[in-house]
């Protein structure tokens, strides 16, 4: 599962990465046209949309493959960066770069790339921006106050127009789409031109149906979160799918033998897990199940998870949603940790056994309700599975 | 020999996105430039005047957020890489010359003034906003970062906004 950073790409591959990334960056950003001010500002002059349509294309394909890649959980997004939200200091600070951008005639990354090819302006351009930086960096302590106002953290705006991702992403792709479709109209009036805005060439009927696909992709991807748990907010389902599972009275010889190959995920709230927790347990969230570095802990090799909750039919979620993710070694506590402390925790004494079978299991039963409280009250619970694994700091 | 017409837009974008998206997925972060001309700023003061450095809010913010050397930073490596980019790409399409590029109505004395003008907003507006129209408008789209998309609508809407009154720069 993504990102690849720190696990799988160390500190330095990281900087070999940046590199060639950076490479291609530019090599895109100069054969798309980027190397020269007057292609880059004709966007505000309505003369040359290609910024553009360069930047929604790459945005938009971006941004659907991070959607699809979250549905297909090769991207753990609370690991990502998302660039973090400060109101006033975003809208004065992007007022203040857009008029940069018509009295400059650059963006710093196409600044970069347009001194590579030599264009002396740029180069200027460049100069230009240490001067800016160095200006904030010195005053400061003046702005300091606006440019942390309004601090609203790694907010994503679907979430904070209470919309779902998948819609957001189809209208912003219908906006991009239409915008495509009405610049090329004002460019040919701009230019004084009379060619088509759409002429049916396989090459332009192709572009309009990937489009177009990618569009509609956006509501194919739901959200995995949403749709697991869709699946199994259906009781019958729930209740006929097929899992393996453990009885209460397996579980306690187990926990009384200390089985290391035995590892209970309590999906208890964290309140009630620090309160009293099973010896060897971790807590765990529903959430949890989606992330890189907890959903690990599922994946070590010969251990038994035992899912554990309130109830079974809880479990039986849970088991389901983690069997569809690709886990294995999953096993469900019969009845739940409810039939647990009915049967094994609290064991009625007085019951008298009609056969022999009943007579082992009782007396297993009384001689269990005496030792496992005694692990449990020593077991000062481990605290909740953290996650030791911070949010990437990324954006400039 | 006549230089080489550019790429289809639409094509460049596609490649743009997938370039993005794999940065996203191996390195967890967007790509950017500004962040790089800050860590430069920053290493410069540092060498240069340490004892201002060490007595400026924002250079002990950035010192306490980013480990070793201020060179030592991912977008540093990353801009690097941009201009061994462009160069190949300028190569390669017949586009390498030293060149002061203006409008038709403009003069280089004025273009020299407006690159460096406008290099200093864009680079002060860029701290400001946490980032320019790589770092935190196209990357911020990528993942849908509110604050992203607000500093897009920014940059985009304040440059309409302002291209009447500094048309004879251009047209």
């Amino acid at each position: 599962m993504g990102p690849l950073v720190p696990d799988v790409v160390g500190p330095e591959l990281n900087y070999i990465a940046a590199l060639i990334i950076g490479i291609f960056f530019g090599v895109i950003l100069e054969q798309a046209g980027f190397s020269t001010s007057k292609k880059l500002v004709g966007l505000f002059y309505g003369y040359d949309f290609t910024v553009l349509r360069v930047f929604f294309t790459a945005g938009i394909v971006a941004m659907i493959g991070v959607i699809a890649f979250e549905h297909f959980g090769l991207l753990d997004i609370s690991l990502t960066y998302i660039n973090p939200t400060f109101l006033w200091s975003a809208i004065v600070g992007g007022l203040i770069m857009g008029l940069g951008f018509v009295i400059g005639g650059f963006c710093p990354g196409t600044s970069i790339c347009a001194a590579a090819i030599g264009k002396i302006d740029a180069m200027i351009f460049v100069a230009g921006s240490f001067i800016g930086v160095f200006i904030f960096a010195e005053g400061y302590p003046i702005w300091e106050g606006l440019y942390k106002a309004e601090s609203w953290g790694n907010v994503r705006v679907f979430e904070l127009l209470g919309m779902q991702q998948t819609v957001f992403a189809f209208i912003l792709t219908a906006i991009a789409l239409s915008m495509f479709w009405m610049v090329s109209i004002i460019e040919n009036k701009v230019n004084g031109i009379k060619k088509p805005v759409f002429r049916f060439t396989p090459y332009y009927v192709t572009l309009g149906i990937i489009g177009f696909a990618l569009s509609v992709s956006a509501f194919v991807l739901t959200e995995r979160k949403d749709h697991l748990q869709d699946l199994v907010s259906d009781k019958d389902f729930v209740n006929s799918y097929h899992l393996k599972s453990m009885s209460a009275d397996e579980l306690a010889y187990r926990l009384m033998k200390n089985d290391n190959r035995l590892q209970i995920i309590d999906f208890r709230l964290p309140v009630e897990f620090k309160k009293e927790s099973l010896p060897g347990s971790i807590s765990f969230t529903f959430d949890n199940l989606f992330e890189k570095e907890p959903g690990r802990i599922l994946n070590i090799r010969h251990k038994i998870n035992l899912f554990a909750a309130e109830d079974e039919f809880q479990e039986r979620q849970l088991a389901i949603v983690a069997n569809k993710l690709g886990f294995k070694n999953i096993v469900i506590l019969e009845g739940g940790l409810n039939k647990f402390k009915e049967e094994i925790l609290m064991f009625d004494k007085t019951l008298v056994a009609s056969n022999k079978r009943e007579e082992d299991t009782y007396r297993f039963r009384t001689k269990a309700s005496s030792i496992i409280p005694v692990l449990i009250k020593e077991n000062k619970s481990s605290e909740p599975v953290k996650k030791t694994q911070k949010r990437i700091i990324g954006g400039c | 020999m006549e230089e080489k017409k550019y790429m289809n837009p639409y094509l460049a974008g596609t490649l743009l996105g997938l370039l993005l998206l794999a940065t996203i997925y191996i390195t967890g972060r967007g790509l950017g430039a500004s962040g790089a001309v800050k860590s430069f700023t920053v290493g410069i003061v540092e060498t240069a005047a340490p004892e201002h450095a060490h007595n400026n809010t924002f250079y002990t913010e950035y010192a306490k957020e980013h480990e070793g050397s201020p060179l030592m930073n991912w977008l540093v490596f990353e801009v690097v890489g941009v201009l061994i980019g462009g160069f190949i790409s300028g190569l390669i399409s017949n586009r390498l010359n030293l060149k002061l590029e203006y409008g038709p109505r403009s003069k280089p004395n004025i273009r020299i003034a407006g690159a460096l003008i406008g290099g200093l907003l864009f680079g002060f507006g860029a701290q400001l906003g946490r980032g320019c129209t790589s770092g935190s408008a196209l990357s911020g789209m990528a993942v849908l970062s509110a604050g992203g998309l607000i500093t897009m609508m920014a940059i985009f809407g304040g440059a309409y906004m302002f291209a009447y009154f500094f048309r004879k720069l251009w047209i």
